[in-house]
């Protein structure tokens, strides 16, 4: 669904991204790896166009998308939950999701009414204003307002950071579900996360990918946890 | 008392006038980050405009019409939405996110519509009268209410209490403030918030034209100065209410007209001076001003 080649990015003189590869099959749930500054939120801010790639190639659905504005390739069909979820604190969770729809029609509803089902903590929020929300509530809003277009791909920063331990379970429960029918590609710093959603995993170093494998492997793999993530 | 309500009524009368250029200003810096440094010169050209057909319509009629004057406020309207749409397109839309060159550029625009001000109608006052019908008062509470400034009170609050349900209810408004919040993330939910850029500084310069428009039969004149003069209120008012915020810029514009009225009546030098004394006060207790968000 996802292929990503050769990717180069800079920020300002920093180059970042020296040559990141990976593909992301459908209905797969691919994970990125790596310790901190290896790359992960600039990937993703990458394929987003938000932080624009200097070169490489970037292909969705057979299509290169590497040249194209933010909205452009959110209209394509990618979901896109940053890591600091970027809730609207101002608008409500009804507001929010209502500036993410692009259609407010009968499928678009239904998909609401399913997001609220898998969410429910947003439906006893729904008139609270963004900024007022729980750390977990805001990564559920964020999750849903990116989910409420038709949206084959979704991307995944970081689920799980700064949130209570009961919260995580949560997103996850939902994230397994969410799988079912939507592809992912997911950045996490949570291996006992990534691992039970991941089916496969990319791990980056110094803006490099430097290994891959199935998630079972690296379930087992002691060693390789070590090397690559500093876990065991 | 008769004092008091008469300076209230002339102060709420002029915040009215104050918000419609401060809320376009406020919207235009908080979606957009531009300093719009011509603003003031674009509501001096929307009253130029309007003005000049009112005047000219008026004339022919032999009198100042209601008729021409809803002319008048027609025109200055159109001439906001061309304007609006030629200043966008050719000049700012190339320097967003570039402070310094927004503040060349828009100081540029100033400049030429300020020329081309004086190029067709000169560098004279122009006497502008008011509307047969709301040239009148009315007394109540031994106070006189002028109507023109009943009116003006009215418009303000109808197009505020517009604004504000456009903003609450509607898509765009919605779009409007969370891409005040955070345009990058109404850029990754499909928005295309360039169009919305250009919707909102249309908006913001129609406002601007339509309040200059006003501005004249007000004041009883109308100069190429105008907008200049207004230009620091603005920003002042904008400072206060809060980037982006229009019922922030409606409460700092009422705010400030009745500090201009006040000041106006008991010491005139020290008008300017209690402005900037409310700006500092708000700015340290509140750095995002009245009812700006918090990034």
């Amino acid at each position: 669904m996802l292929k990503v080649n050769q990717l180069q990015t800079y920020i300002e003189q920093f180059h970042i991204l020296q040559g990141v590869e990976f593909e992301v099959p459908e209905g797969q749930v691919t994970v990125i790896l790596g310790r901190n500054g290896a790359g992960k939120t600039t990937t993703m801010r990458s394929i987003m166009g938000l932080t624009p790639a200097k070169s490489g190639e970037i292909l969705f659905q057979g299509k290169n998308i590497m040249a194209l504005p933010p909205y452009v390739t959110a209209k394509k069909g990618i979901g896109y939950v940053p890591e600091d979820q970027d809730i609207f604190g101002t608008l409500t969770v009804e507001e929010n999701m209502r500036v993410a729809m692009r259609k407010e029609d009968k499928a678009t509803l239904e998909r609401q009414e399913w997001i609220l089902s898998l969410f429910p903590d947003l439906k006893a929020a729904w008139k609270r204003k963004g900024g007022n929300l729980s750390g977990g509530q805001k990564q559920m809003l964020s999750i849903g307002r990116a989910l409420v277009n038709e949206t084959p791909l979704l991307l995944i920063d970081e689920p799980s950071k700064g949130l209570a331990p009961i919260m995580v379970k949560k997103v996850m429960e939902a994230l397994q579900i969410i799988k079912n029918d939507t592809t992912v590609l997911l950045v996490e710093q949570n291996f006992m996360m990534a691992s039970r959603i991941g089916d496969y995993f990319y791990i980056l170093d110094e803006g490099r990918t430097v290994y891959q494998g199935e998630m079972e492997q690296l379930r087992k793999d002691e060693e390789l946890r070590k090397k690559y993530l500093g876990i065991s | 008392m008769e004092l008091h309500l008469t300076l209230i009524f002339n102060g709420i009368a002029t915040g009215m006038l104050i918000f419609l250029l401060a809320a376009g200003l406020s919207l235009i810096f908080g979606l957009m980050s531009v300093l719009n440094f011509a603003h003031g010169a674009l509501f001096m050209f929307g009253a130029y405009a309007g003005t000049y057909v009112y005047i000219l319509l008026g004339g022919w009629a032999g009198g100042w019409s209601i008729f021409y004057f809803g002319l008048g406020l027609l025109a200055a309207a159109v001439i906001g939405i061309i304007l609006g749409f030629i200043v966008e397109r050719t000049t700012i839309r190339q320097v967003y996110g570039d402070h310094l060159r927004q503040i060349l550029v828009t100081t540029g625009v100033m400049l030429v519509v300020m020329e081309l001000v004086r190029v067709f109608w000169g560098s004279n006052v122009i006497q502008v009268g008011r509307p047969q019908v709301l040239d009148g008062r009315t007394e109540m509470m031994n106070v006189l209410f002028g109507h023109y400034r009943l009116f003006i009170i009215a418009f303000g609050v109808i197009v505020l209490v517009g604004m504000l349900i456009m903003l609450k209810k509607s898509k765009i408004g919605l779009v409007v403030r969370a891409g005040v919040e955070n345009k990058e993330m109404v850029q990754a939910l499909g928005i295309n918030v360039r169009r919305v850029f250009t919707f909102v500084f249309i908006f913001g310069t129609t406002l601007a034209c339509i309040g200059g428009f006003l501005w004249g039969p007000y004041q009883g004149q109308i100069n190429p100065n105008m907008g200049m003069d207004l230009m620091l209120i603005a920003f002042i008012v904008v400072a206060i209410g809060g980037m982006g915020s229009v019922g922030g810029s409606a409460v700092a514009a009422i705010l400030v007209g009745l500090s201009e009225a006040y000041m106006a009546y008991f010491f005139p030098p020290g008008a300017l001076a209690v402005n900037m004394l409310i700006m500092a006060v708000v700015l340290l207790v509140k750095p995002t001003g009245l009812l700006g968000a918090t990034r």
